[in-house]
């Protein structure tokens, strides 16, 4: 595979050349605890962080973006366009928050969602529960009907079964319903019948037909899906119009769009229609940005590296965009586990989410090893150093007790950090001699923490086939700034990009993504019996959806056509993604594509067998915004202020740390280690030997010193 | 090198698990066979050059697992360490020197640095077929089950054995998938080699010796710590299970002797005529698993946490079948163990062991009755699907339903199976009252009703257990309900062998329940009433067995 490397010249910086044409852009994104708002005017952003108002998400935004528009004094009519991201969906699923919900679903299978994969995620623990369907088996209603493989009727619907359903959502007061049939992704007739039943006799009931939501082979993950949808269906239509009402009422009457989990922004119809597309927004912005600061840099491959309070997630950049997939897990309810949290198949930007965050907990197991996370302090009570009651140690009071954070200065000298008490909690809860030195631990956890993110980062790309070494890190989030040299080390790579304005990073992200729309369908197929006409009808079929979707958000349809097969050869039980290209559909090119897939992730292709496709999708997006690339210049100069300075432990001995105000950074400037880099949500660790240059973006850039 | 840190020794010992667990994905993702993918019947480890498996992928079922990792030094004894080269690969599916049976074929691949031999990846994953009558409890000797290779070499210097590949496609029905997967398991060991080899230049490290040996006396140090809470003295348990055409008895004494526990299945019913015998290997690692998910189940698996516990059974046994008694599935006596093991521990153990569930998974082979006829189109086919019954109730909690115990495999989606095969399955969903009931219920097993969509006839090959026998409940739990196989409009069939389906009839399946701990009479109303109204209990069983009143 080749290796980018970032040219030299690259981390040289010159005065932007870059211009925009000015306007105005509002991006909103709501995670749990923080609302985001920033204004991008022109070139220039400006963020505003607010607590989330749970009951009404709306308030919080509103207040947001009215505290900018008095402070930058901007009209509301003068926004262009508003961007929005939410956690919402994920919420109210975690939390199970959302609709009273019902599944129709064909006579003979409705426990199809309670058994699941019949498996155990972990197998040595007999104490362990699967994820509580979101429906309750009495609300899965069996419906008299059944299509075969092929999709034909093997029973007709049957109208009787159907009253008899109906009258049981009007009994128990449903207010949302889920229609999921077998293989109903290959006729969705009888699906559709009964939506048109349902929404005739309760009209007031939000439908959601698994053919639409999720048309894909496997029905499990189709009905997860479905349901899901359906949960989080009617407060997220509330909540999205309530919010879109809002910001009319304040003047602001532009389009909204919202962004999905794939990366790409869509239209408020069709996020009220599959709201569980969302699920991954604000990650999936995050993303999206380091894609862009990658692309500025000049550079395909990286690896976005967000670590905040509980998890670190980890995704690469392939070719300039984040590696993409059609699977994704909500609520792993067990250590962030793989199996245990609810299957969704939606469109989604693929990472690796590990316990591993600023909040994460160090203890020592019965095998005297340091063990780090998954189980959290989170915000409260937090890190035993927030001295919010916090009594167990975490990676964040172990980067204080090293020195890495300027206590008196945490969050801007609004929360002070007691050192002590991190030391305190290090030393009760992780050392059993009372000669052991707290600073050791504190390395002990930061190097655990360290090493499970790396392992996590080379798992997650053997497991598509790639490899980490070389790329770029782009470390954003709390926590990343602090970790991400080491993970330079320990992934044998070479630089670390920290953005400007890594606090809101996902907000940042949303203003970056293109518009985009992904249809899936499944079509199954053998190359053997191959049928061309057959396939461009399918092509054809899901272009027009996508083009119904698009032409709702973006007036001249100036769009990117990109379509994906999912393929394996037969007998197998995973498909791989193979690109398409949509001018040349004939048999030898589909297998080319397949084999050109194939063996970049296996190494090694089998002849003989025949190929089958099992889904086809198809993507229009507006053409991807190019960053202007950063110019070079050899105009560099040492920043030598000192604004203070305190002793830092490093991996293998101890120094003295110079700490610097992001603010008074500019462009050209570098800094040699050992220093810290402090700014409002984070501060940046440059350990002995490693030096960082600010570059035109204002963005700062690490690596191992030139010898 | 100078002595290990704590800490160096731990970053070692989490890249070693890191390793492995990509050598497992890797074999995971490019493996060919159905139960390898869709089920993650697999192993994957990291052994010392003694042939000790220092680390292994938290994968699939325990029955490969465990016996993996005595596997490897058998191929030590036929080709020492010394003896072998880079590029050296090794393979066999001997049952008695891999893991219990032909259709699980092992490969071995010694790993060099700086010219010096220093590990050895294995893997393990079930090829779909290997020749014979076909997986399934039939045969009368291994022989009948297909072909055995000895331990030999799969590659050379680099170079593929080819005489090995041409007899080995020769003699299995589908060669591109046997060959595919040979090639799997060859690129799984290489990847973990490569990363191996990786962590060795980061960590400066030139042998594993000395941190292997740590961590395996570490990991041995904890589990016997555990086992020393335990009384010393000797627990028995027996169990009677279906066999193929007479019942089983599975007889254990579980000795807890100051940190070390040996499992004696002396007094076991003998060697059956028929496919369901279990090599020693499978007994001891299915044996060995019903303990390690009860006791010390955070230490990771390796030599070192499974050298406390021993387990053995006299030649002759069931549980210790020579060659060549046949032994293709071996799973369905295996997966009994655990419960047996567990319902010991339950004598010394308080408030943690779980009560018997259905444990043997049901897979049954289904496929068209006759040969192809020449002048008719190809109507050939063959799905393995895996189904699964209840677990027992656990020390707190219900059992869980439809879910596989002690075996960690998954499930086939129904769609899956009806666009791979002819089949209609007509009815796959809990079945009611089937959770034994108890103040803790187990788990539910399931119905399944499949019929040909052309109303032709088909076949089944049945490996099932629990169909006379039912899990026991305990402490006043009732039993599981029994499992059931036959036809739908009236035919019962034992739960082993092969059936044919008539045309135009229907198949049916129930999945045995979990048992149940406790009188019925102490549960929670409140669960027996989420009970009923879900639908799990009828409620003449609410009634009659619960007391609870339906309004």
């Amino acid at each position: 595979m080749a290796v980018p490397r970032v040219a030299r010249d690259l981390i040289q910086v010159a005065e932007t050349t870059t211009t925009f044409t000015l306007r105005n852009r509002l991006a909103i994104d709501i995670g749990g605890t923080f609302t985001d708002v920033v204004l991008e005017s022109g070139d220039a952003q400006f963020a505003r962080k607010v607590l989330t108002s749970h009951v009404q998400p709306a308030d919080a935004v509103l207040r947001g973006i009215q505290e900018l528009f008095s402070e930058q004094d901007i009209a509301p009519d003068s926004i262009s366009l508003v961007l929005h991201g939410t956690t919402l969906a994920t919420n109210a699923i975690i939390e199970r928050r959302g609709a009273k919900t019902a599944l129709l679903t064909t006579e003979g299978h409705r426990d199809v969602l309670a058994m699941a994969f019949e498996n155990r995620f972990e197998q040595y623990d007999v104490n362990i529960e699967r994820p509580e369907p979101l429906i309750p088996r009495n609300l899965r209603i069996p419906i008299h009907e059944r299509m075969s493989a092929e999709g034909n009727a093997l029973r007709l619907l049957d109208e009787e079964s159907v009253n008899q359903a109906i009258d049981t959502l009007r009994r128990e007061n449903v207010e949302s319903v889920a229609i999921g049939f077998l293989h109903s992704f290959t006729n969705s007739a009888h699906e559709e019948a009964v939506a048109t039943d349902v929404a005739s006799a309760l009209p007031n009931v939000a439908v959601s037909l698994s053919s639409q939501v999720c048309p894909e082979i496997r029905e499990y993950e189709r009905f997860s899906t479905t349901c899901a949808n359906a949960y989080v269906l009617p407060l997220m239509s509330a909540y999205l119009n309530d919010l879109a009402n809002r910001l009319e009422a304040l003047g602001i009457r532009c389009p909204f769009l919202v962004m999905t989990s794939n990366g790409g922004l869509t239209t408020l119809a069709t996020a009220v229609k599959f709201p569980i597309r969302l699920v991954e927004s604000g990650p999936a912005g995050g993303a999206v940005l380091a894609a862009w600061k990658a692309r500025e840099l000049g550079v395909t491959e990286a690896l976005s590296f967000d670590m905040g309070g509980t998890t670190a997630k980890i995704c690469m950049i392939e070719g300039g965009a984040p590696l993409r997939s059609r699977s994704f897990e909500v609520d792993r309810r067990y250590r962030f586990k793989k199996g245990s949290g609810l299957p969704v198949r939606i469109p989604v930007i693929e990472m690796v989410e590990i316990g591993a965050g600023g909040g994460s907990i160090a203890r020592v197991d019965q095998l005297k090893r340091i063990r780090v996370g998954p189980e959290s302090a989170g915000s409260e009570p937090g890190p035993a150093c927030y001295g919010l009651g916090g009594e167990l140690p975490t990676v964040t009071d172990a980067d204080t007790v090293m020195g890495r954070l300027e206590a008196a200065r945490f969050a801007e000298g609004q929360m002070a950090l007691d050192l002590d008490a991190g030391k305190q909690a290090i030393a009760s809860n992780l050392l059993s001699d009372s000669d052991a030195n707290p600073r050791d631990a504190a390395r002990a956890i930061a190097e655990v923490v360290d090493e499970n993110m790396a392992s996590a980062a080379r798992g997650h790309a053997s497991e598509w086939g790639k490899t980490v070494a070389g790329r770029v890190l782009i470390a954003y989030g709390g926590a990343a700034p602090l970790h991400a040299t080491r993970l330079l080390s320990k992934l044998n790579c070479d630089y670390a990009l920290i953005p400007v304005g890594a606090g809101v990073g996902s907000a940042l992200g949303f203003l970056r993504s293109p518009i985009a729309y992904e249809v899936v369908l499944s079509k199954y197929m053998r190359l053997s019996t191959y049928d061309r006409d057959d396939i461009e009808r399918v092509i054809e079929l899901m272009h027009a959806e996508a083009e119904t979707v698009m032409s709702e958000a973006v007036s001249e349809l100036d769009v990117q056509v990109s379509a994906t097969a999912y393929m394996r050869y037969v007998g197998q039980g995973y498909e791989i993604s193979v690109p398409l290209d949509l001018d040349n559909l004939s048999l030898d090119h589909l297998r080319l594509a397949f084999e050109t897939a194939y063996e970049s992730l296996y190494g090694r292709l089998l002849p003989k067998s025949d190929i089958e496709v099992m889904s086809w999708t198809l993507t229009l997006a507006t053409e991807t915004e190019n960053p202007t690339r950063l110019d070079s210049t050899n105009d560099t100069a040492q920043y030598d202020d000192v604004c203070r300075e305190q002793p830092l432990v490093e991996l293998d001995k101890e120094s003295v740390a110079r700490c610097i105000d992001r603010e008074n950074l500019k462009p050209g400037h570098y800094v040699l280690g050992p220093a810290l880099i402090s700014e409002r949500h984070t501060t940046t660790l440059i350990p002995t030997g490693f030096e960082m240059l600010v570059n035109s973006a204002h963005d700062l850039i690490v690596r191992r010193c030139v010898s | 090198m100078s002595a290990l840190t704590a800490l160096q020794r731990q970053l070692v010992w989490d890249r070693l698990l890191a390793v492995v667990e990509e050598q497992a994905q890797t074999l995971m993702r490019t493996a060919f066979s159905t139960v390898v993918r869709e089920a993650g019947d697999l192993s994957a480890g990291v052994f010392d050059t003694q042939g000790r498996m220092v680390a292994q992928a938290v994968t699939g079922t325990p029955g490969h697992v465990n016996a993996m990792a005595a596997s490897v030094g058998h191929f030590l004894e036929r080709f020492p360490v010394e003896s072998l080269h880079a590029g050296d690969v090794l393979m066999t599916n001997d049952p008695w020197l891999a893991t219990g049976h032909l259709n699980d074929f092992t490969v071995v691949s010694p790993v060099y640095f700086q010219d010096q031999p220093i590990a050895l990846f294995a893997s393990t994953s079930h090829i779909a077929d290997v020749g014979g009558r076909g997986f399934g409890p039939d045969a009368n000797d291994v022989f009948e089950e297909g072909i055995r290779v000895p331990v030999m070499y799969l590659f050379k210097d680099g170079k593929r054995n080819d005489t090995l590949m041409e007899i080995l496609e020769a003699n299995v029905r589908d060669p591109v998938v046997a060959e595919g997967d040979l090639y799997s398991l060859t690129a799984c060991n290489h990847h973990g080699s490569r990363q191996l080899v990786d962590m060795m230049v980061e960590f400066e490290l030139n042998s594993l010796d000395e941190v292997g040996e740590e961590l395996l006396q570490l990991s041995q140090e904890a589990v016997e710590k555990e086992i020393k809470a335990l009384p010393n003295g000797t627990y028995h348990q027996s169990m009677r299970v279906d066999g193929y055409d007479e019942p089983v008895d599975i007889k254990c004494a579980l000795t807890v002797d100051n940190g070390s526990i040996d499992i004696d299945f002396a007094g076991s019913s003998p060697v059956s005529r028929h496919g369901i015998n279990v090599p020693l290997t499978y007994a001891q690692a299915y044996g060995s698993f019903g303990v390690r998910c009860l006791i010390g189940n955070d230490v990771p698996n390796n030599a070192g946490s499974l050298k406390p516990i021993s387990v053995r059974a006299p030649e002759g046994s069931i549980l210790n079948a020579q060659p060549p008694a046949a032994v293709s599935a071996r799973h369905a006596l295996g997966q009994m163990l655990p419960d047996v093991v567990i319902g010991a521990l339950a004598q010394v153990l308080d408030n943690v062991v779980p009560a018997e569930g259905a444990s043997c998974i049901w897979n049954p082979v289904l496929m068209n009755t006759n040969l192809r006829d020449g002048n008719e189109p190809d109507s050939s086919f063959v799905i393995n699907p895996i189904f699964n019954g209840g677990t027992g109730a656990r020390a707190t909690k219900d059992g869980l339903s439809t879910t596989a115990f002690p075996s960690g495999v998954r499930t086939t989606p129904t769609e899956i199976n009806e666009v791979t095969s002819p089949l209609i399955f007509w009815k796959r969903e809990f079945k009611p009252d089937s959770g034994g009931a108890g103040r803790l219920r187990g788990g539910l097993g399931q119905t399944i009703e499949i019929e040909h969509a052309h109303g032709a006839e088909f076949s089944i090959s049945k490996m099932f257990e629990r169909v006379i026998h039912p899990a026991q409940g305990r402490d006043g739990g009732h039993d599981g309900a029994r499992g059931r196989v036959g036809i739908k409009e009236g035919t019962e069939f034992r739960g082993k062998g092969k059936e044919s389906i008539p045309a135009g009839t229907t198949l049916i399946m129930e999945t045995p329940g979990g048992a149940g701990i406790g009188s019925p009479l102490d549960r929670d109303p409140a669960l027996v009433d989420a009970d009923l109204r879900e639908g799990v209990i009828s409620s003449s069983v609410a009634e009659s067995i619960y007391r609870r009143k339906s309004d």
